[in-house]
């Protein structure tokens, strides 16, 4: 197998699996403290990417828009809190599930409108265009080390946050605890605000920092909304720890099975019956990781404590 | 209204309500779990996919008889869902919505991905399901719509039937408090794997009679989305109720049918639609009517 090759795309499986985490954190941050199933996340990752986008196109700065678009995230989080989700927080899931799926259904409609159905895009400024060679041949795009990079950063940026800060242990005691949390005297639903634009922030992040290299589109964040389940699913609902190794891994594991699994197959099979097999095991194989887990671990690999 | 559709003597309406019967299997299936069982399946189109491309895919091996198609198209919705169903119902609540959703999605890429059976483009389908009896020809859009209105009413009997059975009240019981269920002595995993391979099934039937409908099957009718909507069709009529679904389903398609007309947009209504239902019709238009009627 061509070593060069595996290292190239490992290396696209794990920005992929950086922008899962940055979704799925929101996700289970989300679910795990307002017990809230948001099925509009992948709409916030949308919202990342088209508020990028057009900031960039409007002040000319790759560096500028970006940094326009993570307040404005921060705000549309806010206002979609504040507007249709806080009243979702006594309903149970099955309320929630439909609201955020009608939220999902406006907002698609809304972007194809305004938009059109090729979307818009980025374009990455000189500087970013070319690629780096790394030690043994592997030629990786520079733009795809920033995005590695600045996801990790912000990933770390999390973990402080939510471990060492005193926001964050409200977070945390949110958590494993939501009545206790407001009976000590904490404003429960300024902390719920908080942590849902928090949750935008990240998700519009991710749909920011991939823009360049896809598009924005409308209908973008289903995609993303899907593997973020599979993702936290596998992780264990709540657990941030839990989100990262499985974000990794379901990123991993799907991008090197599409690129690989055809050749591992032909080696007990024909090769005609190998380019048929392929595509269809490859898009299952993330599926299939969490049926794996679920039989094994119903409640994830890294169940938070005391829920 | 099998009666009036005639009678109007289009065949427009003919179709129409055809659809809605065809939908309406589907939104009886999905409320046979999640309305009586607390399953909320957010892959439910899986089974329609499966029933549809049974039928797509066996014709395209040139297999039209339905005495063949129809039986293997529900065998292998009831096989994918007792799969299904017992790796999901390992898992309760919101793990279950996100993994029937998970699912929907690997069916999905599964049926895009297929190359041989049209992959995106779906497969179009020759010729109907072929019954053998000169009298019932489902290329008579009359025929076709009796099949699917006497499909429709034995799908609505057996699940009145089964709720009201011992099974149901289980079933029941075990959606209002699984604990104690369980603590005297019921097995409810087993109690709902078998709903939800009843459910897979009649869901797959639903299939089959859309992919004879349309004359054609594509990896849209396995889009989550399609989820989506059952699960609004069975809050819209009721949850839990025996006729709610035909009420959400018929809501539903008249409504998407009217405001497809007025704009192409229609999606920019529907969804604060959809909002406003939740927030403030819970119970479906059921239970809306019921509260303006006060107590019976």
């Amino acid at each position: 197998m061509d070593y060069v090759l595996l290292a190239e795309q490992f290396f696209n499986g794990f920005q992929l699996g950086i922008l899962l985490f940055l979704v799925a954190a929101g996700l289970t941050l989300i679910f795990g403290i307002m017990d809230l199933v948001n099925l509009a996340h992948g709409t916030l990752y949308m919202f990342g990417a088209f508020f990028a986008a057009t900031f960039v196109q409007l002040t000319d700065s790759l560096v500028f828009g970006m940094i326009l678009t993570l307040p404005t995230m921060l705000v549309t989080g806010i206002i979609l809190e504040l507007g249709v989700l806080r009243t979702l927080y006594e309903r149970d899931h099955l309320d929630q599930v439909l609201a955020t799926f009608g939220l999902i259904i406006f907002f698609n409609e809304l972007f194809l409108i305004v938009w059109g159905a090729g979307g818009t895009g980025i374009n990455l400024p000189s500087y970013l265009i070319g690629t780096s060679e790394l030690p043994g041949g592997i030629s990786v795009p520079d733009y795809r080390i920033v995005i590695i990079i600045s996801g990790l950063l912000v990933a770390l940026l999390l973990y402080l946050l939510v471990s060492k800060t005193r926001i964050g242990m409200l977070i945390r005691a949110g958590a494993s605890n939501r009545e206790m949390v407001s009976a000590l005297g904490i404003n429960i639903k300024l902390l719920f605000t908080l942590v849902f634009g928090l949750g935008a922030v990240l998700a519009g992040f991710a749909g920011m920092i991939i823009t360049p290299i896809t598009q924005a589109e409308s209908g973008m964040g289903e995609g993303m909304l899907i593997l973020a389940f599979v993702v936290i699913v596998i992780g264990g609902i709540g657990s941030i720890k839990g989100a990262f190794i499985a974000a990794i891994l379901t990123g991993l594991i799907d991008t090197m099975g599409r690129s690989f699994i055809d050749v591992a197959l032909m080696s007990f099979m024909d090769s005609v019956a190998a380019e048929t097999a392929g595509p269809a095991i490859s898009s299952m194989l993330v599926y299939i990781l969490m049926a794996v887990v679920l039989a094994i671990k119903p409640s994830g690999l890294f169940p938070p404590k005391g829920a | 209204m099998p009666v009036i559709a005639p009678a109007i003597g289009q065949e427009f309406y003919t179709d129409v309500f055809a659809r809605i019967m065809i939908v309406t299997i589907a939104a009886i299936s999905l409320n046979f779990i999640m309305g009586y069982g607390g399953m909320i399946s957010f892959g439910h189109a899986i089974f329609v996919g499966i029933g549809g491309y049974s039928v797509g895919i066996l014709a395209s091996h040139g297999i039209e008889s339905a005495y063949i198609q129809w039986p293997i198209g529900i065998l292998m919705s009831g096989l994918f869902a007792l799969i299904i169903g017992a790796i999901s119902l390992r898992t309760r609540g919101v793990y279950f919505i996100m993994i029937t959703l998970a699912f929907a999605q690997m069916m999905y890429f599964l049926s895009v991905s297929v190359e041989k059976y049209g992959s995106d483009d779906g497969l179009t389908i020759d010729s109907r399901s072929d019954f053998g009896l000169s009298f019932f020809d489902l290329n008579d859009s009359m025929t076709m719509y009796y099949l699917a209105f006497v499909l429709m009413i034995s799908c609505l009997y057996i699940n009145f039937r089964i709720v009201n059975s011992r099974f149901g009240r289980v079933l029941r019981a075990g959606k209002s408090n699984n604990e104690r269920m369980t603590t005297i002595g019921y097995p409810t995993f087993r109690y709902k794997l078998v709903a939800f391979v009843i459910a897979g099934m009649m869901c797959g039937l639903s299939g089959l009679l859309t992919a004879n409908f349309e004359d054609f099957v594509s990896p849209d009718m396995l889009f989550w989305t399609f989820s989506g909507e059952l699960i609004f069709m069975v809050v819209l009529g009721g949850m839990g109720t025996v006729m709610g679904p035909l009420g959400g389903a018929m809501i539903f398609l008249f409504l998407s049918e009217i405001l497809s007309n007025i704009t192409d947009a229609w999606h920019l209504i529907f969804g604060p639609f959809l909002i406003l239902v939740v927030l403030f019709a819970r119970g479906g238009v059921d239970g809306f009517l019921k509260k303006y009627e006060g107590p019976k």
